[in-house]
């Protein structure tokens, strides 16, 4: 029988590896019988499209920030200089 | 240009940067690093333009690269952090002990709390808000190894590889980040409705 310690385990590696036939249906077995186990799974779950979601998130969550102009005159001056290069490769 | 699909480059700055900027940001969480990460792909992009194939949009493209100088950067983080102990996973002991969730039986101290499945995008941004300030707050090489496995998608073999570390390691080390978010996430209001 699993614990609900084993089975916190087999709950975070089933999300970074296959679980092997003994591990799922074992886990599968624990989750039926423990509602705190199946709200922990939901939880770990809910993490996991929450963080992978924060890409088109990204934009919203934080949209005050923005590239300072102190940042934007360094980077266009690397561009610059950048380019310059490309123009007159010998220089 | 060649390539009549590409935007002038001069116009990168001024149509991706804060994009680019906040994307960085996101996964840094250092706004000198995620400047210096924006340059850094804006110059790399400005030199591989030619092999820009214009199937992506541009800022897809910028994107992509973005990423890369953001591995190349947790990587060499990781490089040069020397490792206090080989076995990584006693570096972070402080975060939390089993005992503290698990009673000596291994079951759970207190009950689990639903957080349900919020569909509602504000409770979502907010929830995402907190995972954020929880993940800020985790161990340094904890929370990078995780943003890279949850936010960068990198499997866990790839981990193995940048950060030299077993993978049975890396599945210790990604368990204890999630048991610590979790338990910051609750901290914090996640479900708080709900229960």
């Amino acid at each position: 029988m699993l614990t609900c310690k084993d089975a916190s385990h087999l709950v975070s590696h089933g999300q970074d590896r296959a679980l092997s036939f003994r591990e799922r249906w074992g886990l599968r077995f624990h989750l039926w019988m423990c509602g705190n186990c199946r709200r922990f799974e939901r939880q770990i779950a809910l993490m996991r499209r929450l963080l992978r979601q924060s890409d088109q998130r990204a934009e919203t969550e934080v949209a005050d920030h923005a590239l300072s102009a102190e940042a934007r005159e360094r980077i266009s001056q690397a561009l610059a200089e950048q380019q310059s290069h490309r123009s007159k490769p010998s220089a | 240009m060649n390539d009549p699909n590409m935007e002038d480059p001069e116009t990168w700055l001024d149509h991706h940067g804060s994009a680019l900027y906040r994307f960085a940001l996101l996964r840094l969480r250092d706004a000198q690093k995620a400047e210096e990460v924006v340059q850094d792909t804006l110059v790399s992009a400005l030199q591989a333009r030619a092999r820009f194939n214009g199937g992506a949009s541009v800022r897809t493209w910028l994107i992509g690269i973005l990423k890369h100088k953001i591995m190349d950067l947790f990587r060499r983080e990781a490089r040069e952090a020397p490792l206090e102990s080989p076995d990584l996973v006693s570096a972070d002991d402080e975060l939390f002990a089993e005992e503290d969730f698990f009673d000596s039986k291994g079951s759970w101290r207190e009950k689990v709390s639903d957080w349900g499945n919020p569909e509602d995008s504000l409770e979502r941004s907010q929830l995402i808000a907190i995972l954020q300030r929880c993940l800020d707050a985790l161990p340094n090489r904890l929370g990078r190894l995780f943003m890279m496995r949850e936010v960068m998608e990198e499997s866990t073999e790839t981990i193995c590889q940048e950060m030299e570390i077993s993978p049975t390691n890396v599945w210790t080390m990604l368990y204890r980040a999630r048991m610590g978010l979790r338990q910051c996430l609750d901290q914090n209001g996640a479900g708080r409705a709900r229960n």
